[in-house]
């Protein structure tokens, strides 16, 4: 019997043991997946909690209720992964592997700027990247007062790029539906040169910020957090007072990563592009956010990459040939308040642009455009993601590679 | 766009960021640097050198990273590239600016 072992039951693994165990011979190849924690959260959910718009219960599952039968479920924590014998340690045994499957993801690391994990973290500096932090900030939003709502984050990449701007809107909607709208004031933070920094979408989007009196600083390269003062501050010496701080810390793979020695400064693990074959290790491969690939961390991106390395671990126990297939597909629906959302979809070389979508010419969604179709897309992707995504079941008209068909292209 | 600097066609964005690397050189890269009021001594070409070969190994870029990598403290590369450094300094360097997703 040989073995692979797949690290991680998130998103990404979940939907490989799905896509693996009925195309790999039960005689042949036993599937291993581990993963410590019981409870699977639906992360796009995170964003609506706040806001009271999901209940706790609709952003978590017992994770267990996903790994198919005939895949061995682990639930120990993971010491170290051994690459060059082929085996993984965990809290007391170890595993052997003929092929492993890395998908442990990315999480916050507040730790890394100075005073942000301080006193004040989770009283009046909120993350909204966590089951804690987002349900911990929906009730200081219950009973907030208002005042100077700063919305930050600390550096590229993050899980979910757009996600920071799309809780600016969501407050937005937020406060003017309890009326008091006038009571808060919203300033965007970011590291970047805009809020929005591709052309496109800049030209299309640019007056959202303004329609909703969204105040924007921009090159802010944050140093630390003064919680005695209640300031942001960055290394030139610029500081931005908040009553209440939502930031995105940065984001870092799995510790995991860094003690088995595989990954880049930020932990995560050098993999190929289009084959999502480690590239260091031949009989390692890696998918989701703990790669670093040039693409959204998303789990639309992983579901379209868990299509590709379906294939290539097929081919590559036949002995054949990976395929270079994997483009960097990313589909995400934006909330932009008010019932409206935006959809895009591009891939590593295409930038969002207008069109429609999943059908070229008809839609019914359009990208890079406000509509409330939109959100009731984005509202019943959640159904989709329990009940498809995880599976493995591929989502009707809407392809692995990203196609041109439906964009305005120049 | 097409532009012309140091006396050669490039083709660059909008904002000037060049769309091609391979098209990049130092004299270009002074060009740009002088454009933004910056004179580039030996320190700038450290940097610049840095940034690109982080970017040729597909690493992210952020002034966080910068001050993990020891190549340079934050307050010499804000002095170096004044207002955005990271901004100014991959424009010089003739790689993208740092993105996000739309």
């Amino acid at each position: 019997m040989k073995n692979l072992v797949i690290l991680g039951a998130g998103t990404a693994g979940t939907m490989m043991a799905n896509h693996l165990r009925p195309k790999l011979n039960k005689k042949e190849w036993n599937i291993t997946i581990v993963d410590q924690y019981k409870t699977h959260y639906y992360q796009p959910g995170f964003l609506f909690l706040p806001f009271d718009i999901y209940t706790e219960s609709q952003v978590k599952k017992v994770g267990k209720k996903f790994i198919p039968k005939g895949v061995n479920y682990v639930q120990k924590k993971i010491e170290q992964i051994l690459p060059k014998e082929s085996k993984v340690k965990l809290e007391d045994e170890t595993l052997n592997y003929d092929l492993l499957i890395i998908a442990t993801g990315s999480k916050i690391a507040p730790e890394e700027v100075e005073g942000m994990k301080g006193k004040n973290w989770h009283k009046n500096v909120f993350d909204f990247y966590t089951y804690e932090g987002s349900l911990n900030l929906r009730n200081k939003l219950r009973e907030w007062k208002g005042g100077k709502l700063i919305v930050h984050f600390t550096e590229m990449p993050i899980k979910c790029p757009v996600a920071p701007l799309e809780f600016t809107f969501l407050a937005d909607s937020y406060f003017r539906k309890k009326g008091m709208r006038d009571k808060v004031d919203i300033t965007f933070v970011t590291p970047l040169g805009g809020a929005f920094t591709k052309p496109k979408a800049t030209e299309a989007l640019g007056y959202l910020l303004k329609e909703k009196d969204i105040k924007v600083i921009t090159d802010f390269a944050i140093e630390s957090v003064d919680n005695n003062n209640n300031q942001i501050v960055d290394y030139s010496g610029q500081k931005v007072d908040y009553d209440l701080l939502v930031t995105v810390p940065t984001n870092m793979g799995d510790e995991l990563i860094a003690r088995s020695g595989m990954g880049d400064d930020l932990n995560f693990v050098p993999t190929h592009h289009n084959t999502l074959q480690s590239l260091d290790y031949k009989n390692v491969f890696v998918i989701g956010d703990a790669t670093n690939v040039p693409a959204s961390k998303a789990g639309s991106v992983a579901h379209f990459a868990s299509e590709t390395l379906t294939d290539n671990i097929l081919l590559y126990v036949d002995g054949k040939p990976l395929k270079e297939e994997f483009d960097g597909h990313a589909n995400c629906f934006i909330e932009t308040g008010n019932n409206k959302a935006l959809l895009i979809d591009f891939n590593y070389k295409q930038e969002p642009v207008e069109g429609t979508f999943p059908i070229a010419g008809i839609g019914p969604l359009k990208l890079l455009k406000e509509s409330l179709f939109n959100h009731w897309g984005k509202l019943a992707f959640r159904w989709i993601y329990w009940n498809m995504l995880l599976k493995g079941i591929a989502i009707p008209f809407v392809g692995r590679n990203m196609t041109t068909k439906g964009k305005k292209i120049n | 766009m097409e532009a012309v600097l140091a006396g050669i066609k490039v083709m660059v964005t909008d904002e000037g960021y060049l769309t091609d690397f391979s098209q990049w050189t130092k004299e270009i890269g002074a060009e740009i640097a002088k454009e933004d009021g910056i004179t580039m001594t030996e320190r700038h070409w450290e940097v610049i050198n840095w940034i690109q070969e982080q970017v040729k190994a597909g690493n992210g870029l952020s002034v966080r990273g910068i001050k993990k990598s020891g190549v340079i403290d934050i307050k010499e590369f804000y002095s170096l590239f004044p207002g955005g450094p990271l901004k100014l300094a991959t424009k010089i360097a003739g790689v993208p600016k740092p993105k996000s997703c739309i």
